[in-house]
């Protein structure tokens, strides 16, 4: 059947486009203009063709901070998603405790980044702090200022703080889906605490589990404000990750070309990761 | 396999139960023998699903104990219990296949594999699923899905019970038939105790030898479809048992004499004097419809004719009133009495039936 072809109605599309080009698209080809040319200023730019995107993917500082990140993606993972579930599995089902529990996960996602790392900073000081100054009351060598492995903890714990509930509360939705004849069931077919796990809470669980990973795996890979305020990305440049080198390379440096090739290849590289990722878990699904 | 008693046994959801109404179950005392077909039959929310759970383990009861022949089991969990029950919505563990969801229970117990291809066999044969062993079980339809459930209740074979909880609810009628008679011949077979919770007396009657009436937290009656049908022993299993149900009047009862829709006519037996609210009960089975004098004045509202004998309804005082016509039997004209047969007129006070032989000596 041939449809009504109607030309005006893309009038009404109009009104998103133009928004979602202000907001996106115009910024995005500003950063994709300033990659492939080089200017110093006074708005006067050269031609500069793929240069900055081979100098970035060729520069040893770029591949730095691409390790550490992708190093601290994985520690951050491994810990919040394990340890998420686990909260999950042991918080209460119904009843007072179970809102309580849910108001007290909920806490340290309600505040801001900034202040997440205002207050790590000031919790980990070895003079004022109450962690810094416990640890060295108690006799532990502990100064995330000097010592780079001192200065990952700190910011490995406090995004773990900061961010376990996410997946906690998310697994915890997914667990309270699953209806009691479930759990009968198994008891019934004397299957293990372990394979009612196995077989009933983790399959029942992985929509919002393929939730929480990608939205910790975006975040985290794009991690910024914490570190900066806690450590500056340092010392040295032990906690200076990809988006902590990228804002030194642009506004501190002002090297605004390979700066815009530096964003672009992280941004595809975001988007890859989370593409493949997202592809590969719900194939998983399909055929499980 | 063994014998299950339950002695004094009761149960409430509420932490401090008070009047009547906070006990789902009232205090009962039941003997499942070895190796009994049972159904336990009643309208929704009259405690047979709590009854289930509390033999199975997944509740434990406020009061009083369950035993598995001479074990008191009342504390121990589901999982030590050895009991099988198969739920009224399928459940499947939906990353197995087929065959590992019916091997499941098996693999628990560590039986040896050998043996547990062979049940896995066998039971896949019985519920017709041989061909779709394979496949993975999320994505079957619901009907599948509860065949596998029913699979896995009947897959191990050294349990002490296997529990039925209204299995049969999504499944089609055409294959309710043939897994009930499967679940029949089951039984004949390996004499498993089976409990069948119901609420339709068709499945009930057709399955078990042995039907356990359930009304309001308590068990009514227990005994043979014949006996349940013979004489209900509470005006409920007339009611539920039986299609249309016992007829049921308020009546007036002195003596071997009765008075209903003001008729006076005579009983079977002799009664002493009742207290409570009497009323009488006669299957439509055992009424005639009369036209004349005799009998209790009838208005005839309409006829259904249901193939094998015809259903007339209406209504005496005021009440329903329903009379069976066997096939090849004239309805009269004027049909505006009923006679009621006196030897399977039933006396009921607040609603348990007296028993004519304690009447009689007592009367």
């Amino acid at each position: 059947m041939d449809k009504p072809v109607n030309n005006r109605a893309w009038l009404l599309v109009l009104p998103v486009l133009i928004l979602v080009a202000f907001s996106a698209v115009l910024p995005l080809m500003t950063v994709v203009n300033y990659s492939v040319q080089d200017t110093f200023g006074g708005n006067q730019f050269f031609w500069a063709g793929l240069e900055w995107f081979e100098e970035t993917l060729s520069s040893d500082r770029v591949r730095a901070a691409l390790g550490r990140q992708i190093m601290f993606s994985a520690i951050i993972l491994a810990i919040e998603i394990p340890l998420g579930i686990f909260i999950a599995l042991n918080m209460p089902k119904r009843g007072f405790w179970a809102s309580f529990c849910l108001v007290l996960m909920a806490l340290p996602l309600l505040i801001p980044w900034n202040v997440v790392g205002t207050i790590w900073q000031v919790f980990g000081r070895v003079d004022i702090g109450l962690l810094g100054h416990t640890l060295k009351a108690m006799g532990i060598d502990y100064n995330y200022v000097n010592d780079a492995v001192d200065a990952w903890i700190t910011i490995v714990v406090m995004d773990v703080w900061h961010w376990t509930s996410l997946v906690a509360l998310l697994c915890y939705a997914g667990l309270q889906s699953i209806p009691d004849a479930y759990y009968q069931a198994a008891r019934i077919d004397q299957a293990s605490r372990w394979k009612v796990f196995r077989y009933i809470e983790l399959p029942k669980m992985q929509g919002v589990l393929l939730i929480a990973v990608l939205l910790r795996f975006m975040d985290s890979f794009m991690i910024y404000t914490e570190p900066f305020v806690v450590t500056g990305g340092g010392p040295g440049n032990a906690t200076t990750f990809l988006s902590i080198d990228l804002v030194k390379m642009a506004v501190g440096q002002f090297d605004l070309g390979p700066a815009a090739a530096f964003s672009l290849i992280y941004f595809l590289v975001i988007l890859l990761v989370s593409f493949v990722f997202y592809t590969a878990m719900t194939k998983e699904g399909e055929t499980l | 396999m063994v014998k299950i008693t339950l002695e004094n046994l009761a149960h409430s959801y509420l932490p401090h139960p008070k009047g009547d109404d906070d006990w789902a179950l009232k205090p009962m005392n039941l003997t499942w023998e070895d190796g009994g077909a049972y159904a336990l039959l009643g309208s929704s929310g009259c405690g047979k699903s709590t009854l289930l759970n509390i033999i199975s383990g997944l509740l434990v009861p406020s009061q009083g104990r369950i035993l598995f022949g001479d074990r008191d089991v009342t504390a121990l969990p589901t999982m030590e219990r050895n009991i099988a029950q198969v739920f009224q919505f399928p459940v499947v563990y939906d990353t197995m296949s087929v065959r590992e969801n019916l091997a499941f229970p098996l693999k628990n117990r560590g039986l040896p594999a050998v043996q547990i291809a062979q049940r896995i066999d066998e039971v896949a044969k019985m519920i017709g699923m041989t061909e779709v062993l394979d496949r993975r079980a999320r994505g079957l339809t619901a009907d599948a899905k509860q065949k596998i459930s029913l699979g896995r209740g009947m897959v191990r074979q050294d349990v002490n019970a296997i529990l039925f909880d209204e299995p049969l609810t999504v499944i089609d009628p055409h294959m309710k038939w043939e897994l009930r008679t499967q679940l029949k011949d089951l039984h004949r077979r390996f004499g498993h105790t089976m409990i069948y919770v119901t609420h339709d007396q068709t499945e009930a009657l057709t399955f078990a030898d042995q039907v356990v009436v359930m009304y309001d937290g308590r068990v009514v009656q227990s005994g043979t479809p014949q006996a349940l049908f013979d004489a209900p022993e509470h005006t409920f299993v007339g009611y539920f048992i039986g299609s249309p149900g016992m007829n049921v009047l308020d009546a007036r009862v002195d003596g071997s004499m009765a008075r209903a829709a003001d008729m006076l006519f005579a009983l079977a037996h002799r009664y002493p004097a009742l207290s409570g609210n009497v009323q009488i009960g006669v299957r439509p089975e055992f009424v005639r419809l009369g036209a004349g004098d005799d009998g209790l004045p009838f208005a005839l509202e309409r006829v259904e004719d249901v193939g094998h004998h015809r259903i007339v309804r209406g209504r005496v005082a005021g009440a329903p009133f329903n009379v069976i016509v066997p096939e090849g039997q004239p309805i009269p004209e004027r049909a505006d009495r009923v006679i009621l047969d006196p030897a399977h007129t039933h006396v009921y006070a607040d609603e348990w039936r007296v028993d004519p032989a304690t009447a009689e000596r007592a009367a």
